[in-house]
């Protein structure tokens, strides 16, 4: 296996070309302003090495923040057609009642509502209204909307109304994109819809993000199948990423904790990201982060997307050192910070203010910039500082923390000098070589995944449980994975309160390697 | 009448605080919250009224929507559907409403008599019949009181409407109520058995919303300025700080179309070293430290979020949250025998007699 994972970092677009399990060699490049040329620059940078000649790539794997960026920034977004099938029900929540009022103005090409959907049973909640299906495709035409995002009720566990609808669309607006919500998973129709409408608003951007993404690769001279990286650590084939951009929303923060798992042949662990500004905590389990449960807020809209559960604190190599002898009250580090300027405004490169990183400097930690001019700065004072960090550091992993002993903890990031060996609550601290690379080390090695979130009624929990896991199992196959490489990460029920009949929720979500791999 | 206008404000929090009071159950209010937020944008206004400036004669609509918090997501809340079993109850008892009133305070029920209100033209009466959130018709101040478990109106957006008109007993009111809210698909807006202004005084449990808005406006002022929501709960509430760590297990069932189970959770800081339980049906009922009974129905037992201080449902709790548990003290009318009898560990099928927890 021949992997080249890139992470495209505020600061640096960072490529590592992984072989047979072993990072062979890790560049950086500057992140550009359109991205793709960073990407290309690495690429270049890793092939000028010589590593790459006359060998085939089995993937280039990147992971992106272009696209919850576009919705944070509100730019780049394609109008969209929201067509809900409900009614009568739902009437007063219409598609976009709960978004940011900028951002619907943004998004919102039009709400059509008709009647369909399923009742929690499978039982339909009422017929759907083809006619009115029709009807609005045809309003949308004359609108000019071109992308369409469908959401019906209890879609996860009956898709067949949204996938008709699609179809109407299409016959009607054939070169239409088009979203159904029952492709983004969870019960609660608003959130899930929400995450449909992004979708569709992310279309354009997708088609030609991922085409560039593609350029930039081919131009690099590198033949192999671009993967893009996804909230939960694994990666969609480009057709997938394209069709389904949300899932890649938080791909960052997931690769750099797959990335130490990696690196450290741990898969169960706290893993802390020590960046420039901030400090990610986040556990590892069974070598993927633990996610979040609860509703994730993107650009202030709500969504229940698979997110890992971090802890962000402002802590990093670049966090301002406030001294106790500035007189200014107890000792300060961060949040402040001075970010991709370290290089410049940090003392011991000539600059005026100090950061964890000078004192690093100061205490011989780190090799970097000019120590004479740091030599003011003691032991004892440096200690402190560094007791303070590691105090933040033991709170932080404290909090993240899902079982009282001591657990061994992995520390990445261009920061992890920050954390010492001994930490209280931690049983080892583990530091990686390449632990500066981790996110696009967990880019290359990125699995398929595939779940199941659904009520099942009238069979045994061994039953359902299974039930779920061959349906997780085919959608980790339809994605791209090797069936035989499948394995469960997560498998949850939950009985339900007031319906009868034994109902019972089951999440199930497995993970394999990418077929051919 | 003397009425207070509320402002959206006072209905954000007031969907904040209701939560807390849903004790675990009850389904967050966040739906009917965001039907409150149209009904402004819309220019309706809500007043609320305390039960003693309502005339004896006066005719109150209790209002509450009965059902599976899950469907409800799917389904969403219609303000219209909930105005609708109101109206119905009218027609059918051919007599108009001077005012609305919630059965529960706890949980989405706690903002739904609002949307009632807006629609109909008639004040909210800052009182409920639960004082918080329970999962059946007869555990409540009116059923308590023996007044009449009838008639019901339950009302489903399709134009689903039924009366149960006479029932014998509020047992009796629970149990064909609940059938018909299944077969309408597990949820449904229903107009619970009017009362006169004089019933409500007598057996209302008054200043419900108003302690409600008081809460959430704590806990949300406390987000803002990033101080220990949970304290300023207890700032504002008579509570008690029963434990605070993190959620080592979860067990759920389903039995007579309840959720039951029990969640344990480790103790931290002050707690370190010690293990709570908490045994649910739909809400948190039992607490025990250390095996041993801490805190129990009818007292209020409150799981929080310990960052953010929200309640935490036990649909929805999770393994490794970090919460915290307080208590808040019961309505009077829960403590009597005949309260007890409807509402103490007993009516959980627990053999305990109800020991508070404030009374330590």
């Amino acid at each position: 296996m021949r992997r080249i994972g890139i992470d495209v970092g505020g600061t640096n677009t960072d490529a590592v070309l992984i072989e047979d399990g072993k990072v062979v060699r890790a560049v950086k490049a500057p992140t550009s302003e359109d991205v793709t040329t960073g990407i290309l620059e690495s690429l270049k940078s890793l092939g000028s090495t010589g590593v790459l000649q006359g060998k085939k790539v089995d993937g280039v794997m990147i992971g992106t923040t272009h696209f919850i960026n576009a919705v944070v920034q509100r730019r780049h977004l394609t109008r969209v057609g929201a067509l809900r099938l409900g009614m009568p029900a739902s009437a007063s929540l219409p598609p976009f009642c709960d978004w940011p009022e900028d951002l619907a103005e943004l998004v919102c090409g039009g709400v059509w509502m008709v009647e369909g959907g399923h009742e929690y049973d499978g039982r339909l909640f009422m017929p759907l209204d083809e006619a009115a299906i029709t009807k609005a495709a045809q309003e949308m035409k004359a609108a000019g909307l071109k992308s369409v995002a469908i959401s019906a009720i209890f879609s996860p566990l009956d898709p067949t109304h949204e996938r008709r609808a699609a179809e109407l669309v299409t016959q009607v607006i054939p070169e239409a994109n088009i979203t159904c919500s029952s492709d983004l998973g969870r019960i609660g129709l608003l959130e899930r819809e929400n995450a449909g409408l992004l979708n569709a608003a992310l279309a354009d951007l997708a088609r030609d993000t991922i085409a560039a993404f593609e350029k930039a690769i081919r131009d690099s001279g590198i033949a192999a199948p671009l993967f893009i990286t996804q909230n939960d650590g694994t990666v969609a084939e480009a057709s997938q990423a394209r069709r389904l951009p949300v899932y890649s929303f938080a791909s960052g923060a997931t690769n750099s904790m797959r990335g130490a798992a990696y690196l450290s042949g741990l898969s169960d662990a706290m893993v802390i990201d020590v960046g420039g500004t901030t400090t990610d905590v986040g556990q590892l389990k069974l070598g993927f982060p633990r996610e979040a449960n609860s509703v994730v807020k993107v650009g202030g809209v709500r969504t229940l997307f698979r997110m890992p559960d971090l802890l962000s604190i402002g802590l990093g190599g670049g966090s301002h050192v406030v001294l106790e002898s500035e007189g200014k009250g107890p000792l300060k580090v961060g949040p402040l910070s001075v970010g991709y300027r370290l290089l410049k405004e940090g003392i011991a490169f000539g600059g005026k203010q100090l950061t964890t990183t000078d004192i690093a400097i100061a205490a011989g930690v780190l090799k970097l910039g000019d120590k004479s001019k740091v030599t003011h700065l003691d032991a004892a004072t440096c200690r402190k500082v560094f007791d303070e960090a590691a105090k933040m550091a033991e709170e932080a992993i404290d909090r993240m923390k899902t079982e009282a002993g001591d657990v061994p903890l992995i520390a990445v990031g261009g920061g992890a000098f920050l954390i010492p060996d001994k930490l209280p609550g931690v049983s080892k601290v583990i530091h990686v070589e390449h632990g500066d690379c981790a996110n696009a080390v967990g880019a290359a090695i990125a699995q398929v995944s595939g779940e199941c979130d659904q009520i099942f009624k009238d069979l045994t929990r061994a039953d359902a449980l299974s039930a779920a896991q061959g349906i997780a199992n085919d959608r980790a196959v339809a994605a791209g994975a090797d069936r035989a490489s499948l394995a469960t990460i997560e498998s949850e029920d939950m009985p339900l309160a007031y319906l009868p009949g034994n109902s019972v929720r089951v999440r199930v979500r497995v993970v394999g390697d990418v077929a051919g791999s | 009448m003397n009425a207070r206008e509320l402002t959206p404000d006072d209905v954000e929090s007031l969907a904040v605080g209701a939560w807390v009071l849903g004790t675990g159950g009850g389904g967050n209010p966040y739906l009917a919250l965001l039907n409150m937020r149209m009904l402004f944008k819309e220019g309706k206004r809500v007043h609320l009224v305390s039960a003693e400036d309502l005339a004896d004669d006066a005719y109150v609509a209790v209002i509450a929507g009965m059902g599976a918090p899950l469907v409800g997501i799917e389904r969403l809340t219609d303000h219209r559907v909930f105005a609708r079993a109101a109206r119905f109850m009218e027609e059918h008892t051919r007599r108009k409403f001077d005012a609305v009133m919630g059965m529960e305070i706890g949980g989405g029920n706690g903002v739904r008599p609002l949307l009632v209100a807006a629609n109909l033209g008639v004040p909210v009466v800052d009182s409920d019949t639960m004082g918080r959130a329970y999962p059946e018709a007869q555990m409540t101040s009116v059923a308590v009181g023996d007044l009449k478990p009838s008639p019901m109106t339950i009302v489903d957006v399709r134009g689903l409407e039924s009366v149960v008109e006479a029932v014998p007993t509020w047992k009796w009111a629970e149990r064909v109520g609940r059938k018909i809210v299944v077969e309408y698909g597990s949820t449904a807006s229903t107009c619970q058995p009017p009362r006169t202004g004089a019933e409500v005084k007598k057996w209302g449990i008054h200043g419900t919303t108003t302690k409600a808005i008081a809460i959430g406006r704590a806990v949300r002022e406390a987000q803002r300025t990033h101080d220990d929501p949970v304290a300023a709960i207890l700032a504002v509430e008579p509570g008690k700080l029963l434990f605070r760590g993190k959620v080592m297990d979860v067990a759920r069932r389903v039995t007579e179309g309840y959720l039951r189970g029990v969640t344990r959770f480790e103790g931290l800081d002050e707690f370190r070293n010690s293990t709570l339980s908490i045994e649910f049906q739909n809400e948190w009922i039992v607490a025990s430290r250390d095996g041993e009974p801490l805190a129990m129905t009818p007292d209020l037992i409150c799981v929080l979020d310990s960052v953010s201080g929200e309640a935490v449902g036990s649909e929805t709790i999770r393994y490794g949250q970090r919460v915290t548990v307080i208590a808040l003290p019961p309505p009077q009318v829960f403590l009597t025998p005949k309260g007890l009898e409807h509402v103490g560990p007993r009516a959980f099928g627990y053999d305990l007699d109800y020991r508070s927890v404030f009374s330590s």
